[in-house]
Formats: structure tokens, C-alpha cells, sequence
């Protein structure tokens, strides 16, 4: 049995294997979860939630990717009725394009084991330190606002093939943001856990962010030097790998479409020789290690369930290395396939040094905290527009000496990397506005020396 | 009426979740029971690429226990379940209390006994078998493909149907069930040097049955064979100078500008600081009640949960408070909020306007949009020909496309589908790369006329997004054609350096 009084994950795929009459994919995703936000220095909601979704997809798989195939799926969450399931599976079966044999493989180690489950305990170093930070913010003038969360899921995915896969995904959050006349600051880290002694590392970084902005510098709008910290550079670069479908690379639509036809790939794109790259075995960062989708997309398939993941170079020394492709797009396309995997690094070999370096070398420029509200304008460039958030430093002769207001600006990531001049190591960072939506990831600080402040913006 | 589960579940799950919670010292308590069913469809040049298929069900308990709220959601339904949940909410306001530097207070509600209630709908889209969703986005598809100059097209439907029971300890019973569909479709014309547009119909998500496919509030027809001629003039269009132009708003696209700069900006919760941390806050405080100039004299803005086909409509919100219809900027001036009980209380407002809503039986509910609109003119009003008819230099704008707004609602960026030039009262042609720019209060307070109701469309989303963990709700505004003077325009080919 579940936490949640539900009957056990693994004997739940099979059943539903057993009760299918064609070829089957049978996917199991227990999810729990806890969560405090906070604001105006007091908690304002809290959670635990118990999840399970449970997804089947009946297929006729053809013997080589891209033949004609079929597939019918239903997903429900809770409780499943095994027999209803499979029954609406088979009704929903339609032709597809996508249609590729079944993922063969043998059965994980532990595949049987329970789900893994957190509670709000495991934030106890947060939870319990909360009314401290409040009184020390209240005594300095200042107001706190955050959100922390620790989630764990338990995926377990079984084919007719004999594949047995199971993959535990904790996931853990902590988002500080102080706000004192006029003026706010942000830290945020991701992780596995929520660990001891991080609410005081992000108190310290709000507290300096504030004491930077005490002196307001009047900037205008237009090209500035900017430097951009990893946790803005990692919601750029969300943008970049999401954009890198190959079938709407193909169809002419994206900024990876070649003129007259086909994609960019193995074109430079970058003058400096960047890697960007997603990797379920990078340190830090480490991830399902096999495709579990409950959907197919224009580069996604479920006939692609439990194939296995490895390190896919999006950008491969500043060239485009790969574009997302199921197995049957591949075929078709004469590419390798490629699965979307749940993190994401970038890094130019040989960079060394932190933010704090990049601002040692800074005549005069801006240090960006991070970014917000982040969206597309035009996918031809793959520009994006959005605002900075939470301090925007003025640094003059390798110091910071204020903080100007807050910007919109519009931007390419693409061209952010191409006119990259200095580069930091990589680190471990979650992007402002998409790190709820794709924690792990692992950036290095950015110069950009002309980024395109387009207007100011009064927000704070 | 159907129920998420079986009636007598109900009232066992009711009766362990609520009986639980009291015995447990809350002082409030809420059960919700609820089946959410999301289908999507989506077809690449008339053929299957996704087809979704799915089911939430679950049970979401809220406590709030000396002055501390607590919550917890289980996909789990039955009784033995339902009050595990009571005390996990319980532990979890006892956890959380010590942090909580103020109690949570409540805005009274009267107990509204048991209501059941069903948005209009006469074909549930959900019912629809996937081979005829299927076969109706293959048709379309097929005429779009057919015309010239059409490289490719992808056709979308999302629909919905949602259960949702709620019970609470004052003796609200609420039973009701909400359904909503969006179709759309998007043409892409490449031109020889890899130049490409693309151009999507212009019909809105709305709170109907699938009937609406079949023409009940929407001209599919008409909409389809005008596409493709209008995508070929957009490819062919000259890019816009940038620069400052009088513009003419359609109603399409305008309804994202209200949501993202009025309907936003007005929650109290955002306003007094509560969605600090990532949504953000607002320009709007409360100091400005009253005597804010949110805009130009002509600007009437009424958020309402009744809004027949409206997104955001119900008969009693996810706090248990009856549906209502409230001002919020009059004679362009900022006069109301919209609410949950908690924020009203906090502010001393005797009663909550209705705001209150969870997109999951697993999430607690917050402070949501309501039906956010902009007033048409009074009586027969000016049309969109009339409108643009007084302006020299401008540029009509159709259709919304990216948008951008600031953490406090004040800077804002738009484009759209269609742009026309305007010169001299007449529209003189299609523009590209048009992006418009501007600060809410100046763009509002520049807005010089309202359109009748002739030209009053109600738009909407179903994507919505608030809160941590973030939620998604679908939300409708209605406006007319509208007016505004001297707006800053971008050339957005220009913005990339190009």
C-alpha cells in the first residue's frame, strides 16, 4: 500500500499489463509533496498532498520506427478501476505517427520497493528557522516573502516488452525575497533536499542585495553592459532548449530552420565554444534516467517509453548538436534521436571564476539579479522580451556602488551566447521564473557588453 | 445532478472530513471533492500528433485552527481518507503557526445550504468521442492546407469538465459542474528565403459545449476562408517604423491587456503583498481606493463571476461564497478589489466578492481572477470603422499574441496577429513586426473612446497562472474596440539587432 491508503505501484502496472489484450506500456507516478509560502513576514499557506497518476497506452507497435503503428491512451489519477482503464485506452486508439517497436529491456532492481514519501518534516530546517528571519527582517526595516517545498516522485513504467523501470525524483526548493524602501532582492537554490543552514545563506544574499540598493543610480533605458548572474541565465537558456524541436525545425518555424529547407544543425551558432547539454548522470543534477511520458508531441513519443537517457549535446563547442526527435521523427529525418531530459547545463570549457570575479573586472555595467516574466516575441530570432527583477547593481571599477531601477528588455538567448564576452565556471542555480518548472539546472555567470534594455520599468 | 463521485460518498467523505476537523479544534473547515477531465487534440497538417486524455480525482481539506490555516489534498476518495486529511491540515496549521505572525481571519459568509448549479452547455465536449474531435480538426485543416501559400497548419482542441463538490462546517453544500472548450487553429506561410508568418483564428476559449465548434457563438466557416488570404498579405506586409501611434484595439486582442494590467494589478492579495515572492504585487495599493486615476474618464471595469459563458463564472467560489458582480474602476477611477475572505478580512471589508478558487482538489485555493471587463460606451456607441475613422496615424491591432508584463503591473508589451496601418481614417494595408509598449495608468489615461456594444467580444484563457505551487485558471474578459492615443510602438525586428 501507498501512503495515500492506495494499493501498491508496482502491482498496479502489472495489473494493468494483465488486463490488456494488445501491447501495453503501463506507467505509475506517485507523487508527495509539501510546501510553506510566506509574505509580509508571516506564513500564508501551507500543504501536503499524496498524488498518483497512473497512465496506460495501448499500442500496435510496428517492427522499425516510423512504419504505420497505433496507440490509445487514458490517464486518470487516484484509485484506477485496471479493467475502465484499459477499456477507455482501447477507445481512444487512433492511427500514429510516431509509432515505433517497443522499448525491450529487463526489469530495475527494486522495482517492486514502495513509493518514497516526504512530508512537511523534511522542512524543518526552513519551517523552524522562519520566525527568527521574520523578527530579524521586521528589526532591519525590511519585509520577507518566500516559498520552500520538497516533493518526491516514484515513476514506475512496465511494457509488455519485459521492461521494468523505476526512478525516484526528489526535488527541493527555497525562494527568499526581501523588500525594504522601495527597493527587493531574491536568492533562490534548488536541490534534491532543502538542507540546513540554507534559509541563512539566502538571508544573507537578500541582505546584501538590499544594502546595495540603499544608494539609488539613475539609468536609462538602451544598451548596457550586463552582467548576468546563473540564475538568469538559466531561464534564457530554458527558452533555448525548448525551442530546439526538430520537426518545427524542419517544418521552417523556429530559429534552428536553415533558409530553403532542413535545420542548422552543425552550424556554428556561437563564436565562443559553448556547450549546453542535459545529462541524467550530471552530478548534481541527476534525473530520470529513461523516458516516461504520458503524451506525444510533435518530438516526443510514447511508443519511446523507458528509452534510455544519455548526455545530449544540445550545443556542442558553439554548433548546433542536436534537436529533440522521437525515434520515428529520426527515423524519418536521418538524425539521431533525442528525448527531452529534466536538467540542463551550460558551460564554455576552460571558463573559471564566480559572478563576484565578473564584477572584479567591470569598468562600468550592471549586475542583473534575475529575470522575469519571460516571453517570446518572435521565433524567428527566438526573441524574448521580459523585465529584470530584484536588483539591478550598478557596478563602477570592479565594485558595486548602487542599484538603478528595473528594466524591460528584449533579448535573444541565442544572441546573448553569440555576444558573450566573459564567462564564469558552472554552477548549480534555479532560474527566478522557470526553476519550478525545471529545477536542475547548472549555469556560469554571463557578460554581455550591449544587452538591450528596451524601457524602465517603475516595478519593484 | 452527477457528482464527482457517488452521492452517498459524499456525504461520507463530508462527514469524516468535517466531523474530523471539528473534533480537532478548527474553528473552519472545508471539504472538496473533485473530477476534472482535460482532453486536448492536436493535429500537424491534418494528422493526430497528441491526443490527451485526462482524469484528475481527488479530495482537498482545509483547517483553519487557532488562527492558522492548514491544507491537504489526497488523489484518495472514501472516509477513512478524508479525515486522515483532516488531521494532516490540522498538524499542518500547528507546524506552521509558530511562524505565523498574525491570525487568519475570516470574512463572514452566510451559509448558503446545499446549491447546485451547471454552467450552459448543451453537448458536454468531453462526451465528444476522439475520432469525431479528430475528424472535424482534419476537415479544417484540409481547407487551410488547400490554399495557396499555406505550408503548414496545426490545429488545436483543449476541453473541459469540472466537478467540483464542496462542504463546509458553516452548511454550504455545493454541487457544480463547469465546462469549457477551446478550438484554434494557426497557419504557417514560408516565403522563398526562409522569411516566414504565421496566423491563428481569432476564435476564444469559452465556458460552452461543442456546440461551439459547431457554430453556436462563433463562425468557424467564415473565419477559416478568410485565413489564408490574410496570412499571405501578412508575409507580404512592409515592417512598421517605430515609433508613436494612435492605436485601435480590437476586442481580441485587447482582453489580454486588461487581464495582465486590470485584472492583475486589482487583487487585493497581490496588492497588499501577499504574492510578493513570484507573481508579484501591484501599482494599485490601497491607499489609492477611490481616488487612483486608473485611467481616462470613459473606463468602467466590473469584475463579475456570473458572466454567462464566462470562464471565471460560478454560482459559490472554493471558500463557499456566493457569485457577485462588483466595480472595480468607474469613471477611471480605482473603486474595488477582487477578494477571498482571508484578504478581506485583513483589510477590514466585511465581505468577500467571490474571488476565491483551487485548479486541483490538491491545491489550497487562493485569491483568483474574476471576470475581468471593460465596459462597452453607453447605447449604441461608436463601431470599429468609427474609431478608426478619427485617427490620422495609427495602427489597428488583431489578435493577441506575446505579452509581458512587470511585477507591479505598471510596463507592458504586447503584439498581436494583424496589424493595419491607419492614414487619414482608413486602414491602408497589413504591418509585421509590430510590438506595443507602455505603463499602465498613461496607456488607460490615454484611451480617449470606448466602442458599443457592437463591437463587445468576450475573450479569455484557460492558462492563467498565480501562487506557489503555481495554479492555472481559465478566465474570460469582455471589451469593445477601443481608442488610445499616442502609444509607443516597437519594431520588434529591430529589437533583435536586425
Amino acid at each position: 500500500m501507498s501512503a495515500a491508503g492506495l494499493p501498491s505501484p508496482a502491482d498496479l502496472a502489472e495489473r494493468l499489463l494483465g488486463a490488456a489484450t494488445r501491447p501495453c506500456i503501463a506507467i505509475v507516478e506517485d507523487t508527495h509533496e509539501a510546501d510553506v509560502r510566506f509574505a509580509n513576514n508571516t506564513v500564508t499557506t501551507d500543504g501536503v498532498r499524496a498524488d498518483r497518476r497512473v497512465t496506460v497506452v495501448l499500442v500496435d507497435a510496428p517492427d522499425a520506427p516510423g512504419a504505420p503503428g497505433r496507440a490509445g491512451i487514458a490517464r486518470r489519477s487516484g484509485d484506477v478501476d485496471v479493467d475502465a482503464l484499459v477499456r477507455e485506452a482501447a477507445a481512444a486508439t487512433a492511427p500514429a505517427e510516431d509509432a515505433a517497436p517497443l522499448v525491450e529491456g529487463d526489469a530495475d532492481e527494486g522495482f517492486g520497493d514502495d513509493a518514497v514519501l516526504t512530508g512537511l518534516d523534511r522542512l524543518a530546517p526552513v519551517v523552524g528557522g522562519l520566525a527568527g528571519a521574520f523578527r530579524r527582517a521586521e528589526a532591519a526595516g525590511a519585509v520577507l516573502s518566500g516559498f520552500v517545498e520538497h516533493s518526491v516522485t516514484t515513476t514506475y513504467l512496465a511494457s509488455s516488452s519485459g521492461l521494468r523501470r523505476r526512478h525516484v525524483q526528489p526535488t527541493g526548493a527555497l525562494q527568499l525575497v526581501g523588500r525594504r524602501d522601495g527597493a527587493s532582492a531574491w536568492a533562490g537554490v534548488g536541490g534534491a533536499e532543502v538542507g540546513d543552514g540554507e534559509l541563512g545563506s539566502l538571508e544573507e544574499a537578500v541582505r546584501r542585495g538590499l544594502g546595495w540598493s540603499a544608494r539609488h543610480v539613475d539609468v536609462p533605458p538602451g544598451r548596457h553592459e550586463v552582467i548576468l548572474p546563473p540564475s538568469a541565465v538559466a531561464d534564457l537558456m530554458m527558452f533555448l532548449a525548448e525551442a530546439a524541436s526538430g520537426r518545427d525545425a524542419e517544418d521552417g518555424r523556429t530559429v534552428f530552420s536553415r533558409p530553403g529547407g532542413g535545420t542548422r544543425v552543425g552550424e556554428q551558432l556561437t563564436p565562443l565554444p559553448f556547450d549546453l547539454w542535459s545529462d541524467p548522470e550530471e552530478a548534481g543534477l541527476e534525473c530520470a534516467p529513461f523516458l516516461a511520458t504520458s503524451i506525444s508531441t510533435a518530438d516526443v513519443s510514447v511508443f519511446d517509453n523507458g528509452l534510455p537517457l544519455g548526455r545530449t549535446p544540445w550545443l556542442a563547442a558553439g554548433r548546433l548538436g542536436r534537436l529533440r526527435y522521437h525515434r520515428a521523427g529520426a527515423g524519418r529525418s536521418g538524425a539521431p534521436a533525442a528525448a527531452p531530459i529534466d536538467n540542463l547545463a551550460l558551460a564554455l570549457p576552460g571558463a573559471s571564476g564566480s559572478v563576484d570575479d565578473l564584477v572584479a573586472a567591470t569598468e562600468r555595467g550592471l549586475l542583473l539579479t534575475c529575470l522575469w516574466y519571460i516571453r517570446e516575441v518572435d521565433p524567428k530570432t527566438l526573441l524574448l522580451t521580459g523585465l529584470t527583477r530584484d536588483g539591478v547593481y550598478v557596478v563602477e571599477d570592479g565594485k558595486v556602488v548602487g542599484a538603478a531601477g528595473n528594466f524591460r528588455f528584449n533579448e535573444s538567448p541565442l544572441d546573448v551566447l553569440a555576444r558573450a564576452t566573459q564567462v564564469s565556471s558552472t554552477v548549480r542555480t534555479y532560474g527566478r521564473e522557470g526553476g519550478s518548472w525545471m529545477n536542475r539546472t547548472a549555469m556560469p555567470a554571463l557578460r554581455v557588453p550591449d544587452w538591450n534594455m528596451s524601457s524602465p520599468s517603475q516595478a519593484v | 445532478m452527477d457528482g464527482p463521485v457517488d452521492p452517498a460518498l459524499l456525504s461520507q467523505v463530508t462527514d469524516a472530513a468535517l466531523g474530523a476537523a471539528r473534533s480537532g479544534g478548527a474553528s473552519h473547515a472545508t471539504v472538496r471533492v473533485e473530477r476534472v477531465r482535460t482532453q486536448v487534440v492536436v493535429l500537424r497538417d491534418g494528422r493526430l500528433e497528441t491526443a490527451i486524455d485526462d482524469t484528475e480525482v481527488g479530495t482537498g481539506v482545509q483547517v483553519l485552527s487557532s488562527g492558522s490555516f492548514g491544507f491537504a489534498g489526497s488523489v484518495a476518495v472514501g472516509a477513512q481518507p478524508a479525515a486522515a486529511l483532516a488531521r494532516q491540515a490540522l498538524e499542518a496549521a500547528a507546524v506552521t503557526a509558530p511562524a505565523r505572525s498574525r491570525p487568519v481571519e475570516l470574512a463572514d459568509e452566510p451559509a448558503h445550504g446545499r446549491v447546485e448549479w451547471t454552467s450552459p452547455y448543451r453537448r458536454d465536449p468531453v462526451e465528444v468521442p476522439l475520432g469525431d474531435k479528430v475528424g472535424l480538426l482534419e476537415e479544417w485543416s484540409r481547407r487551410l492546407l488547400a490554399a495557396p501559400g499555406v505550408d503548414h497548419v496545426t490545429a488545436y482542441v483543449m476541453a473541459v469538465r469540472e466537478d467540483k463538490y464542496l462542504a463546509d462546517l458553516q452548511g454550504t453544500v455545493a454541487l457544480q459542474r463547469r465546462v469549457r472548450v477551446h478550438p484554434q487553429l494557426e497557419a504557417l506561410s514560408i516565403a522563398p528565403d526562409g522569411d516566414f508568418e504565421e496566423l491563428r483564428t481569432l476564435a476564444p476559449p469559452v465556458a460552452r459545449g461543442w456546440e461551439y465548434l459547431e457554430g453556436d457563438g462563433w463562425d468557424f466557416d467564415d473565419e477559416l476562408a478568410r485565413l489564408p488570404e490574410l496570412l499571405a498579405e501578412k508575409l507580404r506586409a512592409p515592417s512598421v517604423e517605430a515609433g508613436t501611434y494612435d492605436l485601435v484595439i480590437d476586442p481580441t486582442n485587447l482582453w489580454l491587456t486588461i487581464h495582465e494590467s486590470i485584472g492583475h494589478a486589482t487583487e487585493l492579495d497581490r496588492a497588499m503583498g501577499y504574492e510578493a515572492a513570484f507573481a508579484g504585487t501591484s501599482f494599485a495599493t490601497p491607499d489609492g481606493l477611490g481616488t487612483l486615476r486608473y485611467g481616462s474618464p470613459v473606463m468602467h471595469v466590473v469584475g463579475d463571476r456570473t458572466t454567462e459563458h464566462g470562464l471565471a463564472t460560478v454560482a459559490i467560489d472554493d471558500e463557499g461564497v456566493a457569485a457577485q458582480s462588483f466595480d472595480i474602476v468607474r469613471d477611471g477611477v480605482l473603486t474595488g478589489y477582487q477578494l477571498d475572505r482571508a484578504i478581506a478580512a485583513s483589510q477590514g471589508i466585511a465581505r468577500s466578492n467571490g474571488c476565491a478558487f483551487a485548479d486541483s482538489p490538491l491545491h489550497v485555493p487562493i485569491q483568483r481572477m474574476a471576470n475581468v471587463s471593460l465596459q462597452p460606451a453607453p447605447g449604441e456607441g461608436p463601431s470599429t470603422d468609427d474609431l478608426v475613422s478619427g485617427v490620422d496615424r495609427g495602427i489597428y491591432i488583431v489578435g493577441d499574441k506575446s505579452w509581458s508584463i512587470d511585477m507591479q503591473r505598471y510596463n507592458f508589451q504586447f503584439t498581436g496577429q494583424r496589424f493595419y496601418a491607419v492614414r487619414d481614417g482608413r486602414l491602408a494595408g497589413q504591418l509585421r513586426d509590430v510590438a506595443y509598449q507602455a505603463t499602465t495608468t498613461d496607456f488607460w489615461g490615454s484611451m480617449e473612446a470606448v466602442g458599443g456594444t457592437g463591437t463587445y467580444l468576450l475573450g479569455g484563457a484557460f492558462n492563467c497562472g498565480k501562487g506557489q505551487p503555481e495554479q492555472v485558471a481559465a478566465v474570460s474578459h469582455g471589451c469593445p474596440s477601443v481608442l488610445v492615443r499616442a502609444v509607443r510602438v516597437l519594431n520588434t525586428r529591430q529589437e533583435s539587432g536586425r
